[in-house]
C-alpha cells in the first residue's frame, strides 16, 4: 500500500488551539487504556486542563479485529477549563478497521482520521464487515485521513531487539502515541521514564517500547509527514497553583472513604463481591492495608453487605459497594441497616440496567433504587458524584452522615465517574474538620435506642463494653429499650422517628447553590451526579450568547437541600437532562409539585454538551 | 471510691435475659438454651465479650434470651453478619444460632463460606427438619415423603446432611448432640468453643408442633442406647446396652460394620478408635443412618487450622512494618504529579 505523500514542514508552523479532542481505538488487545492514559500525564504536566473517558468492551479479551472487541480512550484537553471528555474528535486514531467502523461517526467534518493502514487486511476489514477498503476508496470523503503503515513501521523500528512479529507488533501503540506528541508538541520524557519502570524485569521490551515512541514522533519530526496532518500548540491551561494528579472515580471514592475514616477515627471493613464497574474500588482499597483497612471479598452481594453491617455493629465501619444489580441484592440487609440504626455506607457505582443491562456502559438509573428502593418506609440519606475528583470530598461527607446520625448512607457515582479521569489540586488531608466518633460507654441510664435529642440518633456501642449488654435486630423494637415490640403505636412512632431522623440531615447539609448564573433566570438546568461537566460548559456557552439560564448541581439527593424548594420556584422554567428517564424529575415533582421536565438520554454515553445546548436553545428561543 | 470486690462466678441464670421466652410449650430450643447458658458458666464465658448473631426462625430468637450481645439479623444472613463482627473484632466470642432452613436453606451458602473460611464462629444448627416460623413447611433436612402444607402429597426433594455438608466444605470442627441431651450437649458446646476456627454443632431439635417425634427413632429412652454411639476420641466405638455393640472398619469394601462383642469371635480389640482428626472415618460416621446404625454424636471431626480473621490481620500487621507509618498525605501524593505554579 503506498505511504501519503510527504512534505516538508517547519516546526514553528503550529498552529495555537483553544483545545482539542483526541481519541485512540483498537482492538482490546492493541494497548489504547495504556496510550491514553500516557497522553493525558503528558498533557497535564504540560498544563492543560483536561476530560478523559476510557470506553472499553465487556468482554475480557473478545476475539482480535471484532467490532465488538474494540477498546477506545478519549481526551479532551486544552489551554482553558476543561468540563468533558469533548462530544466531537478532532482527531481519532485507529488500529484497525473494526476500530474505525465503530468511531467514525464521532469524528468532526474535515476531523482528522489516521489510521494504521497495515491493519487494513482482508481478514481485518471482513472482520469489521467491509466489503472493501475504505482506506482506498472515497467513503472517508470529508475528513482529512492519514493512513501510515504502523505495523510495519513499528516492526521496523524494533528490529534491533530481537523480538517476535507479534511481540513487535504490542508496541505499535507507542508509536502512535510517538506521532500525536509530535502533533501537539508534546515531550517524550514522562512515556520513557513510565515505560522504564513498567518494564524494568523486561529492559528489551522497555527499550522496544521507547524506540516505537520514538520512532513515531521522528516519523513526523522529520517530515515525513502527509499534508493532511497539522501541528498544533496547545497552551497551558490557567490552572490554580498546587500540586497535582489526576484522578480517577474509583481513585477519589477510595481515598475519599480512607480519609473519611481516619477522621472519624474508625477502621474500615470494605466488604465486596466484584461487579463490573464497581471493583476498581475493591482493589484500591486491598492496597491500603497499611491504614489498617480491612477488605472482604465475600461469598456474594448480600454476604458483603451483611459482613460490613457485622464489622458496624462490632464498632468497624462497615463499607459495601456494587453496582445496580449487585445494589438490589443488598437491600434486604441496607433495610436492616435502617432498622437496627447502624451505620453503614454503600457505593452504588451506577451502570445500564436493568438485569445485567450494559455492564460497561454508564447510566444514571439507580435514583429510585436508592430512594425508594426498600420494602416498609425505609428512609436513607443519599448523596452523588459529580466528577472523577469530586469523589474523595463525597465519601467523606457519606461517612460524616452515617457515624454522625447512625444510618446507612448510599453514595451514587457511575460507570463514567469511575473510569474517567481529570485533574486533582491534591488537598492536604489535615484540612478536613475531623469528626471523630464517641462510643457509648457510660451505663447510666442507657438504653440502645435512647435517642440524641438534636440528630435523633442512637448511641453506639461496640461489644466488649462493660455493662451495656443489649440486643438488637430487624423485628420493630420498643422507642427505647429496642426490645422487640409489636405494639402498633410505637411502630408508628418509630417509623416517624426514622424519617425525622433522615429529614433532620437537610439541616446539617449546605443550602444549594447555584452552580453558573442567578436564581430566578428564565430556565434552570437541574442535574446530579456525572452530568455536572455538560451541563456546566452548556449553560456557560449559552449564557455567552446572551440566553437567561443557570445550572444547579444537586450533590444531596435525600433528604435535598433545605432551600431547593425556594430556590427551584425562582425560576420559569425547569429542565431536568438525566441519563434516565426522569428519575430526579420525579423527585423534584413530588417534592416540590413543581413542572419540572425532562431530558433524558440513555444510551450507555454521556451528554454531549451540544444536545444540552440545543435543549436549551429550543426552551429560550421560542 | 469504689472498691472492686472480686468478679462472682456466674451462674446459668446470669446468661438469661429479663425478656420472656416465646417458644411453644416443650420446645426442644428451652433445653438447647438452657445447656448453652450452663456451658458459658461452665467456661465463665465473659458476657461482654459474648455475641449471639442470629438469621430468621424460632431458633434465630435466640439472642433475645441471652445477656450477652446479640444481634438478630435477615433470613440466612447470621453466618456473614458474624463473619463481619469476626472481621471488625477477632477478640470477642461469637456464636451463630439457626435453623436448617436458615443455615441450609436461604443461607446455605453463607453458611458454607463461613466454614470454608474456617472464621472462629460456634456455628449452631438447630435442626428440627421443618420450618416452624412460617408453619410447618417442609426444610431442606426433611425426610423424603414429608407432608406439609407445601408438600400435600409429601415432599419429594433429598434432603442435605448437615455435617456431611460442613464436611465437604471443609470444616475443621463438626460435632453434633442433641436437645433432649442435657449432660452431653454442654460437653459439645464446650469443645466447640475452645477449638479456633469455625465450630459447626447440629444440634436435632424436637418441634413439638410441626414434627413432633421426628427423631424419636433414636432419641426415645427405650432405644437410645441401640441407636447412638457417643464418640470420644481415642476410645473405641462402642454402643448399645452394657456397651456390647461396636463398629468395625471393613477395609476391603472401606464401610463401617455394625458387630457384637462375642459373636464371631470379635472382641474389643477388633473395634476401630475414633480420630477426631481422620476425615474418612468422620466422613463414615457422618453417614450412619438408624435402623441399620446407630447416629453418631459428639465430635466427629477437629482439626485445628489457622483462622480466617487471624491471617487477615496478619497480613494488615506485616503491611504496616513494611509501609511503617501510614500517611495519608503521601497516598494522597502518590504516582505521577505535577506542580502548577
Amino acid at each position: 500500500m503506498p505511504e501519503a505523500a510527504a512534505i516538508e514542514r517547519p516546526e514553528e508552523n503550529r498552529q495555537e488551539i483553544e483545545s482539542a479532542v483526541v481519541r485512540f481505538a483498537g482492538d482490546s488487545g492493541d494497548g489504547m487504556q495504556l496510550t491514553g492514559s500516557q497522553f493525558t500525564m503528558t498533557a497535564a504536566i504540560a498544563g492543560n486542563d483536561l476530560a478523559t473517558f476510557p470506553d472499553f468492551p465487556a468482554e475480557i479479551r473478545a476475539p482480535a479485529g471484532t467490532t465488538f472487541g474494540v477498546s477506545a480512550f478519549q481526551i479532551n484537553f486544552g489551554a482553558r477549563k476543561i468540563m468533558t471528555s469533548g462530544d466531537l474528535l478532532d482527531v481519532l486514531v485507529v488500529m484497525n478497521p473494526a476500530a474505525l467502523v465503530t468511531n467514525l461517526a464521532d469524528v468532526k467534518p474535515n476531523g482528522i482520521v489516521i489510521a494504521d493502514s497495515g491493519a487494513f487486511s482482508d481478514r481485518n476489514l471482513a472482520k469489521a464487515g467491509y466489503t472493501e477498503n475504505p482506506l482506498e476508496n472515497d467513503s472517508l470523503e470529508g475528513y482529512r485521513v492519514v493512513k501510515i503503515d504502523m505495523s510495519r513501521l513499528t516492526v521496523e523500528a524494533v528490529k534491533e531487539f530481537g523480538l517476535s512479529n507479534k511481540e513487535a507488533l504490542r508496541s505499535k501503540n507507542m508509536w502512535a502515541l510517538g506521532l500525536i506528541y509530535w502533533m501537539y508538541g508534546r515531550k517524550r520524557q514522562a512515556s520513557v521514564d513510565w515505560l522504564e519502570a513498567k518494564f524494568a524485569k523486561n529492559p528489551d521490551v522497555a527499550k522496544a517500547n521507547i524506540a516505537a515512541l520514538n520512532a513515531g514522533h521522528a516519523f513526523g519530526e522529520t517530515a515525513e509527514m502527509p499534508a493532511e496532518l497539522g501541528t498544533f500548540d496547545v497552551e497551558p491551561a490557567k490552572i490554580e497553583p498546587g500540586l497535582y494528579r489526576t484522578i480517577t472515580g474509583a481513585e477519589s471514592v477510595s481515598l475519599g472513604l480512607l480519609a473519611g475514616s481516619l477522621l472519624a477515627n474508625l477502621k474500615i471493613a470494605f466488604c465486596s463481591y466484584p461487579i463490573t464497574p464497581a471493583s476498581a474500588l475493591l482493589h484500591q482499597l486491598a492496597r491500603m492495608k497499611e491504614f489498617g483497612v480491612v477488605t472482604f471479598q465475600a461469598e456474594d452481594e448480600i454476604a458483603a453487605a451483611a459482613a460490613a453491617i457485622g464489622a458496624s455493629y462490632a464498632g468497624s465501619l462497615g463499607i459495601t459497594s456494587s453496582s445496580g444489580p449487585g445494589i438490589a441484592l443488598k437491600m434486604e440487609a441496607i433495610g436492616l441497616a435502617i432498622a437496627t440504626e447502624l451505620p453503614l455506607v454503600i457505593i452504588n457505582s451506577q451502570r445500564a440496567g436493568p438485569s445485567t443491562g450494559l455492564p460497561t456502559k454508564t447510566e444514571q438509573s439507580d435514583l429510585y433504587q436508592a430512594v425508594y428502593g426498600r420494602n416498609g418506609d425505609a428512609p436513607m440519606p443519599v448523596i452523588s458524584v459529580s466528577t472523577p475528583s469530586d469523589g474523595y470530598e463525597v465519601a467523606i461527607e457519606a461517612i460524616r452522615i452515617a457515624t454522625k446520625y447512625m444510618t446507612p448512607v448510599m453514595v451514587l457515582t457511575d460507570g463514567y465517574i469511575t473510569n474517567a479521569s481529570e485533574p486533582w489540586l491534591i488537598p492536604n488531608a489535615n484540612d478536613t474538620e475531623r469528626f471523630d466518633v464517641n462510643f457509648r460507654t457510660d451505663p447510666e441510664n442507657f438504653q440502645p435506642f435512647m435517642r440524641d435529642a438534636e440528630t435523633l440518633a442512637r448511641p453506639w456501642v461496640k461489644p466488649g463494653t462493660p455493662d451495656l449488654m443489649h440486643r438488637i435486630g430487624g423485628i420493630e423494637r420498643s422507642y427505647d429499650s429496642g426490645h422487640i415490640s409489636y405494639d402498633p403505636d410505637n411502630h408508628q412512632k418509630m417509623t416517624e422517628v426514622r424519617a425525622s431522623k433522615v429529614l433532620g440531615i437537610s439541616d446539617d447539609i449546605p443550602e444549594q447553590e447555584v452552580s453558573v448564573g442567578e436564581a430566578g433566570a428564565k430556565l434552570a438546568v437541574i442535574g446530579w451526579g456525572s452530568t455536572y461537566g455538560p451541563i456546566n460548559r452548556a449553560v456557560s456557552n449559552m449564557r455567552e450568547d446572551g440566553l437567561d439560564v443557570a445550572q444547579i448541581h444537586l450533590r444531596y439527593i435525600w433528604p435535598l437541600p433545605r432551600n431547593l424548594g425556594e430556590l427551584l420556584n425562582s425560576f420559569d422554567n425547569i429542565l431536568v437532562p438525566e441519563m434516565n428517564t426522569g428519575q430526579l424529575r420525579t423527585l423534584l415533582r413530588d417534592q416540590y409539585l413543581l413542572p419540572a421536565e425532562g431530558l433524558n438520554k440513555v444510551n450507555g454515553k454521556p451528554f454531549l454538551i451540544g444536545e444540552l445546548e440545543d435543549a436549551i436553545r429550543a426552551r429560550l428561543e421560542k | 471510691m469504689n472498691i472492686q470486690s472480686p468478679p462472682e462466678k456466674l451462674k446459668a441464670r446470669d446468661f438469661a435475659t429479663d425478656q420472656e421466652v416465646r417458644w411453644c410449650p416443650g420446645c426442644g430450643d428451652y433445653a438447647i438454651l438452657k445447656g448453652v447458658q450452663n456451658t458459658l458458666a461452665q467456661l465463665e464465658a465473659d458476657p461482654k465479650n459474648t455475641v449471639f448473631v442470629s438469621g430468621i426462625g424460632c431458633a434465630a430468637r435466640f439472642p433475645y434470651y441471652m445477656e450477652t450481645y446479640g444481634f438478630h439479623t435477615i433470613h440466612g444472613r447470621s453466618p456473614a453478619v458474624a463473619s463481619g463482627v469476626k472481621l471488625a473484632n477477632p477478640e470477642l466470642d461469637v456464636w451463630v444460632v439457626g435453623g436448617d432452613g436458615d443455615m441450609l436453606s436461604i443461607g446455605g451458602n453463607h453458611t458454607m463460606h463461613a466454614i470454608r473460611r474456617n472464621i472462629d464462629l460456634q456455628i449452631l444448627l438447630f435442626n428440627n427438619q421443618i420450618y416452624g416460623l412460617t408453619k410447618g413447611q417442609y426444610s431442606p433436612t426433611s425426610k423424603i415423603g414429608t407432608k406439609s402444607p407445601s408438600t400435600p402429597l409429601g415432599s419429594i426433594d433429598n434432603p442435605v446432611s448437615a455435617a456431611q455438608f460442613a464436611l465437604g466444605v471443609g470444616g475443621t470442627f463438626i460435632a453434633r448432640s442433641s436437645d433432649i441431651l442435657q449432660k452431653h450437649l454442654p460437653e459439645v458446646l464446650k469443645r466447640a468453643y475452645t477449638h479456633k476456627g469455625a465450630s459447626f454443632v447440629e444440634i436435632f431439635q424436637n418441634c413439638i408442633v410441626y414434627n413432633d417425634g421426628a427423631f424419636k427413632h433414636f432419641t426415645e429412652k427405650s432405644i437410645q442406647a441401640e441407636m447412638q454411639i457417643h464418640l470420644g476420641h481415642g476410645q473405641p466405638l462402642l454402643f448399645g446396652e452394657d456397651k456390647s455393640k461396636g463398629l468395625v472398619l471393613n477395609r476391603e469394601e472401606m464401610r463401617l460394620e455394625v458387630v457384637t462383642l462375642g459373636e464371631n469371635g470379635i472382641t474389643e480389640s477388633n473395634i476401630a478408635i475414633h480420630d477426631e482428626t481422620n476425615l474418612s472415618l468422620a466422613t463414615m460416621l457422618a453417614q450412619m443412618d438408624p435402623p441399620d446404625f446407630p447416629v453418631a454424636l459428639g465430635v466427629l471431626y477437629a482439626e485445628p487450622a489457622p483462622t480466617y480473621e487471624s491471617a487477615v490481620h496478619t497480613q494488615i500487621e506485616q503491611a504496616t512494618k513494611d509501609g511503617g507509618t501510614a500517611d495519608l498525605n503521601r497516598l494522597l501524593q502518590r504516582g505521577q504529579t505535577w506542580t502548577v505554579e
